[in-house]
């Protein structure tokens, strides 16, 4: 039997970015024994990476703004797929979360008289994201970070979790991990846990996603017998850097075209005149004259279509690069250099003049960037109820990027940073309510848990099996290269194939050196979760014979009205009589998908989606 | 539709240097990777983990310059493993690649950082002042952008601490470390001192608890913060001014903090201004203030507002030169 340290909570969170932080800052305050546990240092998580803003109909930059407006963008960019009722919550609840922000330190830039400034986003009908320059998620974490001390929070930092632990009720009640700088286990007793683990995106080649970002809590909640849904809903961002090689994905801020860049081909055409779907058309100027004066008054003209979702750019740029007008590295052009003064730019877009200047020498103020789609968001996630965030097994909670519904097939620059501390107070609230309602004792069971541990050392008594990296290149190639931005089902069907014969092959990876401070292990251990978010992905798209937002597929280019109607949810019905697969969790082979029908919209919500601008 | 994953190019070869041991000790260990167009350090670090050393430790995530993990010494700077390219490195000579030296070793490229998150717990977190009734109409505080703009220099910190790495204080002095803050928190409390909102006073923490005075103001951190901020000069420096002039004249040191806090615009600094002097704008209780700590329950000190006539400051322990 191995060893292993243990702790009682009453609420534990796991992850550490914007929405993991806002909930146990809600729990504390609630007076709820919380702490946070996090894979990486704490302020590391990938929050800080959302460079534009923060969503949030203040109306501080166009009075007419307000939440309606901003329900209704949200609901048209995710194609109608959202759970109108997390959609509705975000809209209205997110003003007050930006303001919070503030009252905790948080400094956004300003407007002239002293209020938060907004920026122009795409699909966002106002200029809408509060910001500070093109770093407002550092903005976001530090001030969570600083509240959370401040707080006296408990986190623990380098822990990686390997699976939720649950009473025999069923009721999820704490997890198992281990300390990466050390390698020893430990098992956290809770009341409740809220997962806040982020994206999956490390499963593809070419993302913007950090090492963190291996869908822990949505494979997690999957295995303990919860619902996942709109797996195949992934977005692709439109712009990524994409030369040199080493720095390919890495995010290109939105607010770069929201200030007033502009994509090129290679003949030096603004090219997405030529990619305005008729759902946008009205609201989209069809001259580059009209566009242009938009910038500066959003009266004078209609939206440039550089600022349309996220997944019409994506995919427009695809287009370009196929019909052979790409850049030189298989991108194309995103031009500010022509467009706003060198000062300009380097005062909105300091991140992005630093980003280029030391990473790729290229000068922005001076020359047009090279980007190109990378694998940026999920769509879908964790299922939960909107009001609570309590996912369909009791006892758990997920509150930002791993719980689905709230952005539908595709989510609008800006709404993640609103998302995550809306819900993740939400998520706070919810799952306190829940602990304090708990009764009775909580006892674990004490051979699941040395399962899990035996489970995860085996690879170090294996010899001659494979390499952890060689497994994640080949599933990173595989979902790159079948269930990447545009799909089609037999190279779905192939890759379903492909991540069952992924997941033997993870099952006999051999390890050296121990379990202090390995990454080679840590990579093993993050695997399991990988492959089961890679297989309800390429399942959901296969099912999904259409396309619609993040879903793109070239044997049925049209949305349909009837998938329109349903989510595909993702689920083990017995994970405890599942058969095995990685690290003893249950196999992929056991997931089922089906669909079931999206909440439906009340009238006087449907009303605003349809009222004319 | 299925797409082509790019492989590059490979032409020579580089040579990297990497410690490898923990707290009982290592070495440097030669590993010779095929090298790459456009690489940086972390890719190169990368290779060698996927190929010849998979528990070779290191800590990264953004691998963009926004997150501060990969902080590590590359021949002998601190320096972000993910900002610093190969091709700025001496062509054709060997890469030695060290963990940061201030900090003890977990394993490989990981140090223990600890030391800066405990002394991030005795900073005295930002007291807002309360909002005016024209800003609970407006929904929002209201701050000039040119006062949001001194803060927001600071507030770009990423956190990568190689700044208190590079801090001779603490980098030779490991005992200076019970009684120095170092330079990522010296600008932590610029920070909050320079917040347009904010109305604790940190003067008297800064110098007996955090050893403000011990930073002889060489610059090593301003060189070495991948962020660019001018650490010594638009953050050591004036707070030790204003350390001092707490302790010589805390009425024109008062003056100029309120003048800096009300300067959103001349009318509403008029609006706002006392007939009967400075003193009069301050909240309840009074700011002329240095703070004593108290508890809160949760081991965070918070420093609350007294009088100035009744502390008596102590001597400055250098001369800030």
């Amino acid at each position: 039997m191995t060893e292993y340290e243990s702790h009682d909570f009453d609420v534990i969170i796991i992850g550490a970015g914007g929405a993991g932080l806002r909930a146990a800052v809600e729990a504390q305050a609630m007076g709820l024994r919380t702490a946070v546990v996090c894979k990486s240092l704490l302020g590391k998580a990938h929050t800080v990476m959302a460079e534009g803003g923060i969503a949030a109909a203040m109306g501080n930059v166009y009075p007419e703004d307000n939440w309606k407006v901003h329900f209704r963008d949200t609901m048209r960019g995710g194609k109608l797929l959202n759970n109108w009722r997390m959609a509705q919550l975000h809209a209205q609840e997110a003003p007050e979360r930006v303001r919070e922000l503030e009252a905790w330190g948080a400094l956004f830039d300003r407007t002239e008289d002293g209020l938060i400034l907004q920026r122009d986003f795409g699909g966002h009908r106002y200029a809408r994201l509060a910001h500070v320059g093109d770093r407002t998620g550092l903005e976001l974490i530090r001030t969570m970070q600083q509240k959370a001390v401040a707080d006296g929070l408990e986190v623990f930092m380098e822990l990686k979790v390997l699976r939720l632990l649950h009473d025999v009720d069923g009721t999820v009640s704490g997890l198992v991990g281990y300390w990466r700088p050390t390698g020893g286990f430990v098992v956290l007793k809770a009341k409740s846990v809220v997962l806040a683990t982020g994206s999956v995106g490390k499963s593809w080649m070419y993302t913007s996603n950090s090492w963190e970002s291996t869908g822990d809590g949505h494979a997690m909640a999957l295995w303990a017998g919860a619902d996942l849904i709109d797996m195949e809903c992934v977005q692709f961002h439109p712009t990524g850097m994409v030369w040199p090689l080493s720095v390919r994905g890495i995010l290109v801020t939105e607010g770069v075209r929201g200030d007033g860049g502009v994509l090129r081909n290679s003949d030096g055409e603004r090219f997405m005149f030529d990619y305005v779907p008729d759902m946008f058309r009205d609201e989209t100027a069809d001259s580059e004259d009209e566009a242009d004066k938009w910038y500066d008054d959003h009266t004078a003209g209609r939206r440039p279509p550089e600022l349309l979702p996220r997944d019409e750019v994506a995919r427009s740029i695809n287009s370009e690069v196929k019909a052979g007008r790409g850049s030189p590295h298989g991108g194309v052009f995103l031009d500010i250099a022509t467009r706003r003064t060198a000062e300009d730019i380097r005062r909105r877009l300091p991140s992005m003049y630093h980003q280029f200047k030391e990473l790729a020498g290229v000068d922005i103020t001076a020359e047009a960037m090279e980007v190109g789609p990378t694998c940026h968001y999920i769509m879908g996630g964790v299922r939960v109820d909107a009001d609570t965030t309590a996912a369909t097994v009791p006892g758990l909670f997920a509150a930002g990027e791993v719980a689905g519904g709230m952005h539908g097939a595709n989510r609008l620059g800006g709404n993640s940073l609103s998302d995550l501390l809306v819900f993740g107070r939400r998520a706070g609230i919810g799952a306190a309510e829940f602990a304090e309602g708990r009764q009775g004792e909580i006892s674990l069971d004490e051979g699941q848990i040395q399962e899990v541990i035996d489970a995860a050392v085996a690879p170090f008594e294996r010899e001659g099996g494979e390499n952890p990296y060689d497994v994640h290149q080949s599933l990173q190639e595989t979902m790159q290269s079948l269930v990447g931005i545009i799909r089609n089902g037999s190279e779905l069907e192939d890759a379903l194939v492909k991540i069952e014969e992924l997941e033997d092959r993870a099952a006999n990876i051999s390890l050296a050196g121990g379990t202090k401070y390995n990454p080679g292990w840590n990579l093993t251990t993050d695997l399991p979760a990988m492959l089961t978010v890679s297989k309800c992905t390429a399942m959901g798209a296969l099912n999904r014979k259409e396309s619609r937002g993040g879903q793109t597929r070239d044997d049925y280019p049209m949305a349909d009205p009837e998938m329109g109607k349903v989510n595909f949810v993702e689920r083990i019905s017995d994970p405890s009589a599942a058969a095995r697969g990685v690290g003893g969790t249950p196999s992929v082979r056991s997931i089922t998908s089906q669909p079931e029908p999206v909440p439906v919209l009340p009238d006087e919500l449907r009303a605003l989606l349809e009222e004319a601008l | 539709m299925a797409e082509e994953i790019i492989h590059s190019d490979q032409s020579g070869e580089v040579t990297m240097r990497v410690w490898r041991g923990d707290e009982d000790g290592g070495e440097f260990v030669e590993y010779v990777m095929p090298a790459q167009e456009g690489e940086v350090v972390l890719d190169v670090i990368h290779r060698v983990q996927a190929s010849e050393a998979p528990d070779l430790a290191c800590r990264w995530n953004c691998k963009a310059g926004k997150c501060g993990s990969c902080s590590a010494e590359i021949n002998g700077r601190p320096s972000l493993l993910c900002m610093t390219r190969m091709d700025t490195l001496p062509f054709g000579e060997t890469v030695t690649v060290a963990p940061m030296r201030a900090f003890p070793i977990i394993r490989d490229l990981v140090t223990d950082v600890s030391y800066n998150y405990e002394v991030a717990k005795r900073i005295p977190p930002l007291s807002p002042r309360d909002k005016t009734q024209d800003e609970v109409d407006a929904g929002g505080y209201r701050m000039a952008q040119i006062d949001v703009e001194r803060s927001q220099e600071f507030r770009k910190c990423i956190e990568c601490f190689l700044c208190q790495d590079v801090c001779h204080v603490v980098r030779d002095h490991e005992e200076n470390k019970t009684a120095y803050a170092g330079p990522r928190f010296f600008i932590r409390s610029a920070e909050l001192e320079m917040h347009p909102l904010d109305t604790n006073d940190r003067r008297q923490l800064l110098q007996e608890e955090q050893g403000l005075g011990k930073c002889n103001i060489t610059k090593c951190c301003t060189e070495v913060c991948p962020e660019h901020i001018k650490i010594t000069d638009n953050a050591i420096i004036p707070l030790k001014e204003r350390v001092v002039d707490a302790k010589y004249d805390p009425v024109a040191w008062l003056g100029r903090k309120i003048r800096d806090r009300t300067k959103r615009t001349a009318a509403e600094a008029a609006a706002e201004a006392p007939s009967s002097g400075p003193a009069a704008v301050l909240p309840p209780g009074g700011v002329v203030a240095i703070p004593q700590p108290e508890g809160n329950g949760t081991g965070i000190p918070v420093y609350t507002a007294a009088p100035a006539a009744a502390v008596d400051v102590p001597p400055a322990d250098d001369d800030g030169s």
